[in-house]
C-alpha cells in the first residue's frame, strides 16, 4: 500500500524541527521539547507497523523528489520489510534515550538533547533513503554529531574515544564513497539503490567493490577485527550514547550489509563467505571470552555486542532464508536487549556513580524492582528461551546449518560463552553481598525509570513468545533480496532461495515460542 | 579613440576597479582617521557596479567577445570566475573594516591596494594572451607582496612580505622563461597560436615540452603546490589575516582559472603529458599538505597547509579533465574545479573571518589552544567554526562534501578511482586536524588565568560575513543545483 501522505518526509523532519527549536528555548525547557519531539516522531512512526503491507514485495510509503539534476540524484525514501523494523526501532529508542539523560546530562542541556534529535533524523534517513548518495549525506551526517556526543558529554577519556571513533568509521566511508561512484558508472549512471540492485557487474570489480563497502560496514558492525573503538567509545559515551551506539549504529553496518553487498554484488558476497563467516564466528568467540574478563559494566556489555553482532554477520552471509530473517530479528532483539542493559547501567551509574561490577553487588534487597528488570534483560541477552534472541539465534544458527555444520558447532560455543559470562555478571550484580558503603544511594526505580524499561520488557516477551508479525512483515524482502542474488547463477540452483522455505521458518519460529515456556 | 570604443567598453569592469583603486588611493591623504570607513564603502560600491555590469556584458551564455585583437576575450568562463572574484573581494573589505581597526593599521591604501590586486585578477581570467596573462599575474602579485606586509610593527608581517616577493618574482621569472620558449615555437603569444603551433609541430617538440614544464613550474607557485609551497606557511602565518584570506581564496581561484585556460586552450595538444605531470604533483601535494597539518598550532598556518591539500584536491579534478576520457571529454573535471573552488572560497573566508576576530585582549589569538572552551563563551562563533571545520573536512551535509564529491566522482569518472580512493583517505587525515580545532572548542575547558579568554569581537561588518559564509556553506551543502548548473554552462565556453 503506498501512501500519497508524505509519512517518511515527516519523521526525518520531525527531530529536526525539535534541534531547531533548542536554539530558542530555556534548558529546563529543553527536556521537555525533546521529548515531545521523539514521541511524536514515534507516534507518526507506529502507524507504519498497521498500513506495512506484507505481502507487497517493493517498496512502500515511497517518496520520490529531484534533489541534484547533475548528476541525478533524488531525495527518494521508501520502506521495506527489513527497514520497517529497524525505523519503528530507531524511533522507539529515542525517547528512551531523553529519558535516561533527564538528570543525568547537567551542562548545556540544549546543546546535548539537540545533538540527540539531529542523530534521530539521520539515523532515521540511513534506513529510508533509496538514493545512495542521500543514504551516504545521512550516514555522514550522524558521525560529527556522535562525535561531538561522546566528545562534549562523554567520561573522562573522552577526547581519545571520541577521535578514535571518528576516525575509524570515517576512514571506512570514504572508500564506499568511491565505491558508490564506481558504481554509477557501471550501472548506468543512476544513485537510485533499487535500480543499482538490479544491474551486474564484472565479477573483478564486484571483488573491490566488495572490499570497499566491507571497510564501510565491518568498522561499523563492528566486526573482529575492526571491533577495538568500539568498548572504547561505550565506555566514555553518556549513557543515551552508548544506547544509540549498541542499538541503532551498530544495526547500520549489518542493514548495510544487506542492503547493498549481498543484492548488489551478489557474486563477491558469495566468495567472501568463508571470510566472513569465519570473522563472524571468531567475533562470537572472542567477544564472548573478552566478556567474561571485564570488571566494567559498560565494557561487559560492549563486548557482548560485539559476539552478538557476530551472530547477526553470520546470519546475513550464510545467504539462506532462515539465516537473514534471523539476522534482522536479532538486528532488533539487540537493539531491544543491549538498549535495555545499557539503560540499567545509566541507571545504577547515577546513584553509585561507578560502573564497576565490584562497586554494584548485592542489588537484590536494596532495589528489588531493577534486579528483576536487569535479570530479564540479562536472559534475553543470553537467549533464554521465551526471549526474543532465542527466536533471532535459533534461526541464525539454523541457517548456518544448512550451510556449514562445523561453523554452526563453533557458533553454538557462544551461545554457552554468553550464559557463562551473564549469570556471573548477574550472580554478582544481584546476588552478591551488597557494600554498605553504598547501601543508602540505592533507591528502587522511580515512575522515569520503569516508563524507561518496561516497554522494553514487553517487546522482549511479544518477540519471544510470538514472532509471526515481525517475521512475516520481513519476509517478502529478505525473499526479494535472496531472489536478486541468485539471477546471476543463471537457474536457480540452490534449495535455499525457493519460496517453500518460507512458511517452514515462520512455522518454526512459532514453534519455538510454544515451547520456550514449556521448557 | 574612436577605433578602440568597443574594445574598452568590453573592458569597463576592469578600468571601473582601476579608476575606483586610484581615487581610493588619492583620496585616503584627505581623508581624516576617523572616516576611513568611506573609502571602504567606495571600494564596495565598486565592486557592485561591476558585478552589474559583468552581469549585463555576458548575458548569453555562448557569446565570446574578443578586445584588442585577441589579447583579451570576454567569455561565460570569464563571467564565473569575475563573479567569484567580486564577491571575495567585497567580503574581504567588509573583513577588514573591524580588523584592521583592531590592529590598527587602517590604511587607506589597504582597500586601493585590494582594487588593483582584483583588477590583476581580473585580467588573469580574460586573458587570451600570455603576456597580458603575465601583466595580469604580476598586478596581482605586487599588490599582494606590500598587503603582506602592511602589518609595519611585526617582524613577522615584513618576513612574510619579503619572502613572498623574492619566491614571487622568482617564479615569475619562470613563468616568463616559458613564455619565451613559446614565442620562440609559435611566433604568437597567443593562446590561439601557440595551440596551432603545437598542433602542426607535433607534442613531442622538446622545445615545447620545456616550456610546457616551466610554465606549470610557474602556475605551481601561485596555486601553492608541492613542491613550490615553500613560501605558503610563512606567508599566511606572517600576513594580516584578511590579507591571508584574500590570498588563500582570490588569488588561488585567479591562478586556476588562468591555469585552465591556458593549458586547455594552448597546450590543451599536450594533454596526455600534462595530465601525468599534474597527477604527480596533486598527490604529493595533498599528502604533504595533509600530513603536514597536523603538526601545527598556529591555526593560521595549519590552514595553510590546509590550503595546499585542497590545491592538490583541485588538481585531482584537472587530471580527470585532461584524461578527458567519456562521452562528456574534460568537462566534468573542469567544472568541478570551479565548483570546488567556489565552495572552498566560502568556508575560507568564514575560518578566516573567525579567526581575525578571535581577540585575546587585543591581540589576535592565532593559536589553536586560544580556541580552547569557545563554545562555552560564545556557543555561536563556536558553532559557526564548527562548521567551517566540517566543511573544509568534506563531512555532509555541508558545501566542503559536495566539492569533493564533484572532483572524485570527475577522478573515478576518468579512470582514476585508486586516485580518489588515496584523495578520500587523505582527507580523513585532514579530518583529524579540522576536528582538533572542533576538540578544544567544544572538549576542553579553559585553562584558567589571570588574562582574559580570547572572544570573538563582533561588529556588523563581520556578521554579515560570517553569515554570507555560513549561508553558503549550509545552502550550497544542501542544494547545489544554481551553482553546478552555473558552472557546468560555463565551462563550455573554454576550448
Amino acid at each position: 500500500m503506498t501512501s500519497s501522505f508524505p509519512w517518511l518526509s515527516l519523521l526525518l523532519v520531525l527531530p529536526l524541527a525539535g534541534a531547531v527549536a533548542m536554539y530558542f528555548v530555556t534548558e529546563s525547557a529543553a527536556r521537555w521539547i525533546a521529548l515531545a519531539a521523539t514521541l511524536a516522531d514515534l507516534f507518526v512512526a507506529l502507524p507504519l507497523w498497521w498500513l506495512f503491507d506484507p505481502q507487497a514485495s517493493q517498496m512502500q510509503f515511497t517518496e520520490h523528489v529531484a534533489w541534484i539534476t547533475s548528476p541525478p540524484i533524488y531525495y527518494s525514501l521508501g520502506l521495506d520489510g527489513i527497514s520497517l523494523p529497524l525505523v519503528l526501532m530507531t524511533a522507539g529508542i529515542m525517547p528512551l534515550c531523553v529519558l535516561v539523560s533527564w538528570n543525568a546530562i547537567t551542562t548545556s542541556i540544549r546543546g546535548f538533547m539537540a545533538v540527540l534529535l539531529v542523530m534521530e533524523t539521520a539515523m532515521v534517513g540511513v534506513f529510508v533513503a533509496l538514493d545512495f548518495i542521500l543514504f551516504y549525506v545521512f550516514w555522514e551526517a550522524m558521525l560529527i554529531s556522535m562525535y561531538l556526543l561522546i566528545g562534549v558529554w562523554g567520561g573522562p577519556n573522552l577526547l581519545y574515544a571520541a577521535i578514535k571513533f571518528f576516525l575509524y568509521t570515517l576512514a571506512g566511508s570514504v572508500l564506499l564513497l568511491v565505491a558508490i561512484f564506481v558504481l554509477y558508472f557501471y550501472g548506468g549512471h543512476t544513485f537510485d539503490i533499487l535500480a543499482l540492485s538490479q544491474g551486474t557487474y564484472p565479477a573483478s570489480l564486484q571483488t573491490w567493490l566488495f572490499l570497499a563497502f566491507f571497510a564501510a560496514f565491518a568498522v561499523k558492525v563492528p566486526m573482529f577485527p575492526f571491533h577495538t573503538w568500539l568498548p572504547d567509545a561505550h565506555v566514555e559515551a553518556p549513557t543515551a550514547g552508548s544506547v544509540i551506539l549498541a542499538s541503532i549504529l551498530l544495526k547500520m553496518g549489518t542493514y548495510g550489509f544487506l542492503r547493498f553487498s549481498l543484492p548488489m554484488l551478489p557474486d563477491a558476497s558469495r566468495i567472501f563467505t568463508p571470510m566472513i563467516v569465519a570473522l563472524s564466528i571468531i567475533a562470537i568467540i572472542y567477544g564472548a571470552y573478552m566478556a567474561l574478563a571485564q570488571v566494567d559494566l559498560k565494557k561487559l556489555i560492549a563486548y557482548s555486542s560485539v559476539s552478538h553482532m557476530g551472530f547477526v554477520t553470520l546470519g546475513l552471509f550464510v545467504l539462506n532464508q532462515q539465516g537473514i530473517e534471523g539476522a534482522v530479528l536479532q538486528m532488533v532483539n539487540h537493539g531491544i536487549t543491549t538498549g535495555g542493559l545499557f539503560l540499567c547501567v545509566g541507571i545504577i551509574y547515577e546513584r553509585t556513580h561507578s560502573r564497576l561490577i565490584a562497586d554494584n553487588t548485592g542489588l537484590a534487597a536494596p532495589m528489588p524492582q531493577y534486579a528483576v528488570l536487569l535479570m530479564i534483560f540479562a536472559l534475553s541477552s543470553l537467549g533464554l528461551p521465551g526471549t526474543n534472541s532465542f527466536v533471532g539465534e535459533f534461526l541464525v544458527l539454523v541457517g548456518t546449518f544448512l550451510w556449514s555444520k562445523v561453523a554452526t558447532a563453533f557458533a553454538s560455543l557462544g551461545v554457552i560463552l554468553a550464559a557463562a559470562y551473564i549469570l556471573w555478571m548477574i550472580q554478582r550484580v544481584v546476588f552478591g553481598a551488597p557494600s554498605p558503603h553504598h547501601l543508602p544511594k540505592l533507591r528502587d526505580l522511580d515512575q522515569r525509570e520503569l516508563a524507561m524499561l518496561v516497554p522494553l520488557v514487553l517487546l522482549i516477551f511479544w518477540i519471544g513468545l510470538y514472532p509471526n508479525p515481525f517475521v512475516s512483515r520481513m519476509h517478502q524482502s529478505v525473499t526479494n533480496t535472496i531472489a536478486s542474488m541468485s539471477r546471476e547463477k543463471g537457474a536457480p540452483t540452490t534449495h535455499l532461495s525457493a519460496g517453500g522455505t518460507a512458511p517452514l521458518l515462520v512455522d518454526s519460529g512459532e514453534q519455538q515460542m510454544t515451547q520456550g515456556p514449556s521448557r | 579613440m574612436s577605433l578602440y570604443g568597443a574594445d574598452l567598453l568590453a573592458l569597463l569592469p576592469e578600468l571601473i576597479v582601476v579608476v575606483a583603486a586610484c581615487l581610493v588611493i588619492s583620496l585616503d591623504p584627505i581623508t581624516p582617521a576617523s572616516r576611513q570607513d568611506l573609502l571602504a564603502w567606495l571600494s564596495v560600491g565598486a565592486l557592485a557596479l561591476c558585478l552589474g555590469l559583468t552581469g549585463w556584458q555576458i548575458n548569453a551564455l555562448n557569446i565570446r567577445v574578443s578586445a584588442f585583437s585577441d589579447l583579451v576575450v570576454i567569455d561565460a568562463y570569464a563571467r564565473f570566475w569575475k563573479i567569484l572574484l567580486y564577491g571575495v573581494a567585497g567580503l574581504t573589505i567588509l573583513m577588514s573594516m573591524p580588523y584592521l581597526k583592531a590592529e590598527r593599521i587602517q590604511l587607506g591604501e589597504y582597500y586601493g591596494f585590494i582594487l588593483l590586486a582584483l583588477s590583476g585578477m581580473m585580467v588573469m581570467v580574460s586573458s587570451a594572451d600570455l603576456l597580458t596573462l603575465y601583466l595580469g599575474t604580476e598586478l596581482m602579485s605586487l599588490s599582494l607582496y606590500v598587503m603582506a606586509g602592511l602589518n609595519r610593527s611585526k617582524p613577522r608581517s615584513l618576513e612574510a612580505a619579503a619572502k613572498y616577493f623574492v619566491l614571487g618574482a622568482f617564479s615569475s621569472g619562470i613563468l616568463l622563461y616559458g613564455i619565451s620558449l613559446l614565442y620562440g615555437v609559435a611566433g604568437s603569444t597567443k593562446l590561439a597560436s601557440i595551440a596551432g603551433a603545437i598542433g602542426t609541430r607535433g607534442a613531442d617538440d622538446p622545445l615545447v615540452l620545456i616550456a610546457t614544464i616551466l610554465i606549470a613550474v610557474g602556475f605551481c607557485f601561485k596555486l601553492a603546490a608541492v613542491p613550490f609551497h615553500m613560501w605558503t606557511p610563512d606567508v599566511y602565518q606572517g600576513a594580516p589575516t584578511s590579507v591571508t584570506a584574500f590570498m588563500a581564496v582570490a588569488a588561488k581561484a585567479a591562478s586556476f582559472a588562468a591555469f585552465m585556460r591556458v593549458f586547455v586552450e594552448g597546450l590543451g595538444g599536450l594533454k596526455a603529458d600534462w595530465s601525468f605531470l599534474f597527477l604527480l604533483i596533486a598527490v604529493v601535494t595533498l599528502v604533504l599538505g595533509n600530513v603536514v597539518a597536523i603538526v601545527q598550532t598556529n591555526i593560521k598556518r595549519m590552514l595553510a597547509y590546509s590550503s595546499i591539500a585542497h590545491a592538490g584536491y583541485a588538481l585531482i579534478g584537472f587530471v580527470a579533465a585532461g584524461r578527458g576520457v567519456g562521452a562528456s571529454g574534460g568537462t566534468p573535471g573542469l567544472a568541478s574545479i570551479m565548483i570546488y573552488l567556489i565552495l572552498y572560497s566560502f568556508m575560507t573566508l568564514g575560518a578566516f573571518a573567525v579567526i581575525g576576530m578571535l581577540r585575546k585582549g587585543g591581540i589576535e589569538g592565532e593559536e589553536i589552544e586560544d580556541f580552547t572552551g569557545l563554545a562555552k563563551r560564545q556557543p555561536l562563533a563556536a558553532f559557526l567554526m564548527l562548521i567551517f571545520m566540517g566543511s573544509l573536512a568534506g563531512i555532509p551535509p555541508t558545501a566542503g562534501f559536495i566539492g569533493k564529491f564533484y572532483v572524485f566522482m570527475a577522478a573515478v569518472e576518468a579512470g582514476l578511482a585508486w586516485l580518489a580512493a588515496i584523495a578520500l583517505l587523505f582527507a580523513v587525515v585532514s579530518a583529524y586536524y579540522y576536528m582538533r580545532v572542533v576538540m578544544v572548542m567544544y572538549m576542553r575547558d579553559p585553562i584558567p588565568s589571570s588574562v582574559a579568554p580570547p572572544r570573538l569581537v563582533t561588529s556588523p561588518a563581520l556578521s554579515f560575513v560570517l553569515a554570507c559564509a555560513v549561508a553558503g556553506v549550509i545552502l550550497f551543502g544542501l542544494y547545489p543545483n544554481p551553482l553546478v548548473s552555473f558552472a557546468l554552462q560555463s565551462v563550455l565556453t573554454l576550448k
